[in-house]
This record gives structure tokens, sequence and C-alpha cells, in this order.
């Protein structure tokens, strides 16, 4: 790879305040014209465990985290407990610099405080510094920041040695801590900025990484994922949300809290999941556009509400955050192995709507369609993303999100179209109609006058009552089951499904989720060196673009499906959905709890092009299983 | 009145044959069934309060009481087991003008959603549960269940349950429910009086209504003779006193398995507020009920662009 990206890495204990240091200097890069890319690593732990956020920035689109990194800022913990000892985690004080040095790439620069932390307890670090050509500067940022203001403003020392190392111009870091934070406080951060960009400037410097300069056609935002996903429920007119707080759904559930009240919204954080569905499953039933979301573990809590859902065709969207599992599994490392957890869970023939957007913009987009659909066709819809896809900030066009509301209720009456709606002979509003179209009969809401009726989880005769009649029986399964081929040929027009790369190509790539950004940038790098790949980036899991993947697996003699599992479980489904292609199909998995980069990826189809092979990576590749 | 919603607060004249579906389906309770009392009593107490049928929400759990729907005329919801609370006290919050009211057995509402009924007490919501407490599992023929007695035998018991019962008031009381009483439909009267009390508390009300299982608790008293304690001379306290209530309450649960059925009001907190206005406190919480937007074509709705800036 050349330098003609800055990959900046921002190592420290949790709880040093790397979230916030980092957020603001993306938000640098993003307003000099560069396209930025967040990729977050953190321990679940609160205090003290080695966290870093990574900054890639270039001029032009980026789509993934890069292969390593090429700036370290190693602030060390200072909430190390025990910093002498080798306690259970190890030398907690180092860490941000001893377990960073893998990924660095030759020739790239070091920045640590030298307040905090001594190199002599990193194992070879003068070897392995003077191997790989990295570009030393010891800082003491904490003598830095305590000389102007507070320790805690050795970040911004931080910030400052970077931006002279980079030959960055201060002006939108200024900016920005002005927009933050005012008084003493600004005066002081101002003045360890600047400190630190003298001093570092006055230093002899042995690098050539600079900043590179872009240009954006207009006005950007930085979002992540769960902004996303927030932002498009607040747009599709969902003012209700039930939850429990988990890693990493606790994201969206905050930032949905943080906006209803002034939207005269409510948000209810509940006793536990069960709750937290059911309560979705209530106000969506008394005419409110709600949702409710959780993490694998509370997800499977809502298994029961979700059916009942299903069975009273109440509008229900949720949203599922996957961590690596199984149970408690690694709460903050992702991992795609929900799947099928959220595709089967619930007792019976059940169904429902699920996507796996990629990007904060297809968050956007498929939870608004999620919003659509399930109040459209009375169905549970799940938008299921990952911790990585949660935290990872990327600039978009602000005018992306200048977009019209769509608050309404869909197939529900009013009290005037109720008067014409049909009613059993004691006046009972027929609820749950055999025969309509798509399979779909409108609801009424209680309140309503003429709308009464009965919602059950058990089998019900139009009026809701319950029945187990097996002519009844039989025509309310089908006109449930109906309602799937009306939303497919709906999703069909939405065209959630992406192709990448050489359109011609008989090598494939599929892939669901947030990696489909890194498999992007791995099909251009490979397409770029000669090669021909072509990718297809899945969306729609449930009802599954059965004809759209055929037709890809088709056009190729041979694809690997790439995904975060040990089990195959998206290679499953589309062999399951489309019946065929067992040959044809291999696998690229990684379950390490780290996402993958693009170069595990282009290293996997030389491998697989050339006959096969062990990757050198923390990835395993697995045969087709044939046909 | 609502534009949207004209079954509320519409002031009439309420006949009690208006909760009567017109067609009637088979009862599924037995001859004698003590749940047949409970619909009686509710009917009863909805005419006295004029409420319209399509203003009322009548959320249920499973079991023989979540039946209770099908013979009872309003919109309702027959939900999972244990899980009524939950969907009851949304419908609430979405629109604060239904009469909502949710209703299950004691393994419903002691057992499995012991606790929604907990958290829900606690929030002090503006709604009435009803549980019907036969001291058994019913619908799945006989099973023991959280209130019935220790040592009470049956087919998931064999040698007897190992387990003293649950204390429903007492639980009640210290999770927070600010209106606890305690009827059985032995006693129509005052179990109308108490449901329409019930209804008209602003704040959670549990009433534990007692019903007699003729089928799967042939032994169990058919809750006769029951003392009132408002009427009896033995029993002075007072009801806005938590520490008397607690203690007659305590009296109560042991009394019962002691062979005397103790019935009426145990606790009255007029002064709390209900959940819905400590949320509108806050400002969490719109005074128009939320339900009423959706509804209305003028409103102007919120966009994530109006908060967009944050992110530049």
């Amino acid at each position: 790879m050349t330098d003609d990206e800055l990959i900046w890495r921002v190592a420290g204990g949790s709880g040093d305040g790397i979230d916030s240091t980092s957020q603001n200097f993306a938000k640098a890069l993003m307003r000099s014209g560069l396209d930025v890319f967040t990729h977050r690593h953190y321990p679940s732990r609160i205090r003290g465990g080695h966290t870093y956020v990574e900054i890639r920035a270039r001029d032009g689109n980026v789509t993934s985290r890069g292969d390593g990194y090429n700036f370290l800022l190693a602030l060390g913990d200072s909430f190390a407990r025990n910093p002498s000892e080798h306690a259970v985690y190890g030398d907690e004080e180092v860490k941000p610099l001893s377990e960073n040095l893998d990924d660095l790439r030759e020739g790239g620069v070091i920045v640590y405080d030298e307040g905090l932390l001594d190199v002599e307890d990193v194992p070879n670090f003068e070897e392995r510094a003077e191997e790989n050509n990295w570009h030393v500067y010891p800082l003491d940022l904490r003598s830095l920041a305590k000389e102007h203001g507070r320790e805690v403003m050795r970040n911004t020392a931080g910030v400052g040695a970077t931006a002279a190392l980079v030959d960055m111009d201060l002006e939108h870091i200024e900016d920005l801590m002005s927009d933050a934070m005012g008084g003493e406080i600004l005066e002081q951060n101002l003045e360890v900025l600047h400190d630190a960009y003298e001093q570092v400037n006055g230093m002899e410097q042995s690098h050539d990484l600079t900043v590179p300069e872009g240009e954006h056609d207009e006005e950007q935002v930085l979002v992540s994922g769960s902004h996303g996903i927030a932002y498009a429920a607040i747009d599709a007119g969902c003012r209700f949300i039930s939850g429990y707080p988990m890693t990493p759904w606790t994201d969206v559930f905050t930032i949905m809290t943080n906006l209803l009240p002034d939207m005269g919204g409510i948000s209810e954080q509940v006793e536990d999941e069960i709750a937290a569905a059911a309560l979705a499953v209530g106000a969506s039933h008394s005419g409110v556009k709600a949702m409710s979301g959780s993490s694998g573990g509370g997800f499977a809590l809502m298994s029961e509400p979700l059916g009942l859902a299903e069975m009273t065709e109440t509008p229900l969207v949720l949203i599922e955050a996957m961590r690596a599992g199984p149970s408690t599994g690694m709460p903050t490392k992702p991992e795609q192995a929900d799947l099928e957890h959220i595709l089967y869970t619930s007792q019976g023939d059940s169904h429902r709507v699920a996507f796996g957007p990629s990007d904060p913009k297809e968050c956007y987009e498929q939870t608004r369609a999620a919003f659509e659909i399930a109040y459209e066709y009375q169905i549970p819809s799940i938008v299921v993303y990952d911790q990585k896809l949660s935290g990872e900030y990327r600039n978009v066009d602000a005018s992306f999100f200048d977009r019209d509301p769509a608050p309404d209720l869909g197939s529900t009456l009013t009290e005037a179209e109720l008067e014409d709606a049909p009613h059993d002979e004691t006046g009972k509003y027929e609820r749950f109609q055999h025969d309509v179209e798509d399979g779909v009969s409108p609801r009424s809401i209680p309140g309503q006058s003429g709308g009464r009726f009965l919602a059950t989880g058990n089998e019900h005769w139009p009026t809701g009552h319950i029945a187990e009649d097996p002519d009844n029986r039989v025509a309310q399964v089908e006109r449930r089951l109906q309602k799937l081929d009306a939303i497919r040929d709906d999703l069909d027009d939405r065209d959630q499904q992406v192709v990448y790369g050489d359109e011609d190509a008989d090598f494939g790539l599929v892939v669901w989720g947030s990696q489909q950004g890194t498999v992007e940038e791995a099909v251009a790098r490979l397409n770029d060196d000669g090669n021909s790949v072509k990718a297809l980036g899945v969306s729609d899991l449930s009802p599954f673009p059965a004809e759209e993947v055929r037709a890809f697996v088709e056009s190729v003699d041979e694809a690997i499906v790439v995904e975060m599992s040990s089990t195959k479980q998206f290679r499953g489904l589309i062999q399951k959905e489309v019946g065929d292609f067992g040959g044809k199909l291999s696998s690229l998995l990684k379950y390490n709890g780290n996402p993958f980069e693009p170069a595990e990826i282009v290293e996997a189809v030389e491998l697989e092009q050339n006959g096969g092979g062990e990757p050198t990576a923390q990835t395993t590749l697995e045969p087709a299983a044939g046909d | 009145m609502s534009k949207a919603f004209s079954a509320i607060e519409e002031e009439r004249e309420v006949e009690r044959d208006e909760f009567t579906p017109g067609i009637e389906p088979q009862p599924t309770w037995c001859p004698g069934c003590g749940d047949f009392g409970v619909l009686k009593a509710l009917k009863g107490a909805m005419a006295e309060l004029g409420k319209d049928p399509e203003e009322v929400l009548l959320c249920t759990g499973i079991g023989c009481s979540g039946k209770l729907n099908s013979y009872f005329e309003s919109y309702g919801f027959h939900t999972i087991h244990g899980r009524s609370l939950p969907v009851a006290r949304a419908a609430k919050l979405a629109n604060h003008d239904l009469e909502v009211v949710a209703a299950g057995g004691d393994g419903d509402g002691y057992g499995i959603g012991g606790n929604h009924f907990m958290h829900t007490a606690r929030e002090n919501h503006d709604m009435t549960y009803i549980v019907f407490n036969n001291e058994v599992f019913g619908l799945t023929k006989g099973q023991t269940s959280p209130t019935s007695p220790k040592g009470h035998k049956s087919k998931t018991q064999p040698h007897g349950s190992a387990k003293d019962p649950i204390r429903p008031l007492s639980m009640s009381l210290s999770a927070g429910a600010s209106y606890v009483a305690r009827t059985a439909a032995v006693n129509p009267n005052q179990a109308q009086e108490i449901i329409v009390e019930a209804i008209e508390h602003d704040g959670f009300s549990h009433v534990d209504f007692l019903t007699q299982c003729p089928t799967w608790n042939k032994d169990a008293k058919q809750y006769v003779p029951y003392v009132d304690v408002q009427d009896s001379d033995d029993y002075d306290f007072d009801i806005t006193d938590r520490r008397e209530a607690a203690d007659l309450m305590h009296e109560t649960e042991d009394a019962l398995y002691d062979g005397t059925v103790l019935t009426g009001r145990y606790y009255k907190d007029e002064n709390r507020n209900s959940y819905q206005q400590e949320k509108q406190q806050r400002g969490d919480m719109p005074e128009e009920p939320l339900a009423e937007r959706y509804f209305d074509d003028d409103y102007e709705w919120e966009r994530s662009y109006d908060v967009i800036d944050r992110h530049k």
C-alpha cells in the first residue's frame, strides 16, 4: 500500500477519552475535504484495558478500514490499576503502545506519551522500530497538559503533535474545540494544542507521511450506522422506543432516547427484553409507530413477543446489533452469527422481514424500508447489523438526510373508512378477512368507533375470535404467507442488493452486512492488479432475493461467500433459498472478534484462484461442499 | 372528544349488555367457575362508569382467565403467557385516553409474569390489573401454581409442594401498587364495587380476585364464608397507612390457608402521581395522546435533518 492516506490510530485506556478525541479529529479531517472512516476497538470493561480508534482518511471514497495503519498516537493507559505488576490482563500501562505494534506499517509514525509509559517496558521496542523503519517521537504529553491545564488534556496535546507531524492545519481542530467547549477550559486546551504543535515542529523529523489533500462537492456530516438507523426511525415517524441496555444495541437506544422527548415521543427503559418487545407491540397496536431492539442475548428474550406480533399482524420494527456469541460471548466484538437466530427464532411457521445494511446510508434507507413494510404489510421487520457498523463513522453528504418524513401508519383505517369496512352481524370489525389483496387486511385502532376486534396469539376467525376450524386455519395461514410474496415484489422495486467490480468477471464474492465495504475495497484492489472479480452485497435476508442471487452465482465459475461466522450461516441461507450451487460456493470465515481487512479477502481470492491453500491471517477458507 | 377516536369519553348511558358479545361463544369455563364472577363484575363496573366498549382495551394473558376477552365485548388483546402488563401499559402510553384493563391468572401474573407485575406496579401506570386467583393451573389441568398452598399435591408436585405460596397483596404493596384489594367471585356486589374503584383510581390498581376452580381445586373452599375487612369490627386499620395495610395483608394471606377468607380494600394512595404524570412533568411524554398525531393531517413532523448540524 502506498501512503496516499492517513490511518491514524489513537490508543489508550478505556476511560481515557479516546472516543471524543477521535470523533473531533475525524471531523477535522472531514472538514478539510477528506473522506473518513473510523474503526473502534475496545474491551468489555469500563475502566482499564486497552482501546483504540482508527481513522482512515483519504481523498475519495473510503469503504473500509485499511490493512494496518501508519500513525500511532499511544497515550498510555492512565487507568492501569497495577502498572508495575503483570496482572491477569498483563502490563496495562504500556498496552496502548505494545499491543498496537503488529499492525503498524513499515515506515509508520509513533508518538507516545513518555510521561506515562516507558519503552523499556515494551519488549524489543528499539529493535522492532529499527527493523520496520518506524519514526518514533516521544513526548511528555502529560506534563505538557498539566503545564497549561489538567492532565486529561493530554489527548489535545496528542492531536497537536499529530497535526504538526502530518502538516495539518490547526484551523478545523480549533473550530471544533470552540464548538465543544468554552471559557477557561477552551483557552487551556488551545494552549496545550499550540504548545504541542510548536514543540513537535521544533523537533527534527525523519518521516515523510503527510495528511492527504481533498475536497468535497458539498457539506459533509460524520455519522455512524447507529445514527443511520435512529435517524431513519425518526423520519419514518417512529415516536416510541422501548429497550433494555445491551452492547452494542445501546447506541441506537441512546440516540433515540435523547431525541424523542423534544419530538413529543416516548422512550421507555423497561425491566427486560421480553417487556421491551411487548411494549413496542402494545404501542403499535394502539396506533403509534414503535420499535424495540437488542443484541443477541436480549433478542433471544424477544422471541415470544416477536411471534405474537407475527400472529396478531401487529406492525413492529426490531433492531438486532450482533456481537460475538454464543451466550455472553465477546460483548464488544463484531460477528455475523446471529443471522439464523433472527431469521428463525419463534415457534411455528413464523415469518418476518429482515434487512442487513452495510453502511450508515444503507442503515438509514433500510430502516426506513423496514418501517414502511412493517406498517403496510402488518409484519415484524428486523434490521440486523453488528458492533462494527454500530460504531463505525463515515462522512455522508449532509443533504442525504434532507428527506420528507413518512409517518403514515400504512394499512390502517380511519373511522370514516371503517364505516364501509366489513363487520359481522353483531357489529364486530372483521380485522382478519380471508380474501384481501396481497393478504393484507387493514387494521383498526382501539378507541375508534366501529373498529372493535380481538387480537390474539391463537389462530382466529376474521373478527379475531379464537378458532381451530380447519378451513379458517388454512385460509389464515395462506393469507399471511401471501404477504411475503407481495413484500418480495415490493423489495424488488427497492433494489437493495449491490454488485461491485467487473461485470464480466468469472470469479465472484458474496457478502452481507458490515463486511460489504471491505469486500468492495478488496474487489477494487484485485481488479486494479489485473484480476477480474465482482461481488454481490446482499441486504434482503428475508424474504430472500433468490432470483438475483441465483443470477449472480450463475454468472461466475466460482464464488467465495465472506462472513464473520464459523458455521457458514450465510452460505447455508443462500443454498437453502436458491436450492443449488453447493459445488460453486466456498467460504471465507473470520470469527476472532475482529472484522476482515481488505488484504485478507484479496489473499483468499488469490488462493482460491490458484487452487486453494491456507490463509496467513486468522481466517478460514472452507471449500465448496459439492452439490 | 377525540377527533380520531370518537368512542373515547363520549358521555352517554351505557347498558351492561353492550359488553356482551352479540354472538356469545360457547363458554370454555366449567359450570360453577369463579371466572364468570369476574366477567359479571367487570361488565357491571364498566356500565356503571358509562364506558363505551370501544374506548376499553382489555389485555389478557394465557390460561382460563385469558378467555375473558372472548366473553367481553370491547377492543381486546389476548397476549401471551405472563405478558399482558407490558402490552397494556404501552397501550396506555400510546393513548392515555383509553381505559386499559389487564387480566390474567395467578400463574400468569405471579409466576411467569411476576417481573412485569413488580415493575408495572412500581411505575404506577393508571390502569387496572385483575388477577384471577384460583390457587391452581386450570387450563393445563391442575398443576401447582404460585398461590397453591404449601403441601399442594398435583401431577407436577406428587409429594406435595415444598414451597410457601406467594403473598400477592404484600408483594403488590411493596412493589408500589397504589390501590390493592382482594375480592371473590362469591361476593358479586363487593367485586363490582371494587372494580369500579380500581378503574376510577388514578394509578396502578391491583385486584386479587379469588375465583374458585370446581374442576381442579375441588378441595379448595368456595371462598365462603368471606369477611369484608371494611365491614367487620375485628379489623380496624387505616387504608392509607402502609404499615397497617401491610400487617393486614400478611394476616389475610395466612388466613386464606387456614380457611378464613378475608376480602376488601387494603391499600390506597391517592397522593402518588401516576406514571403518565411523572413522565409529563419531566417532558418525557406529550400532553396529547400520541396516537392522535398519526391521524392529524396538519401535524408538522420533526425530521432528523433538524438535528444534523451536530454531525458537521
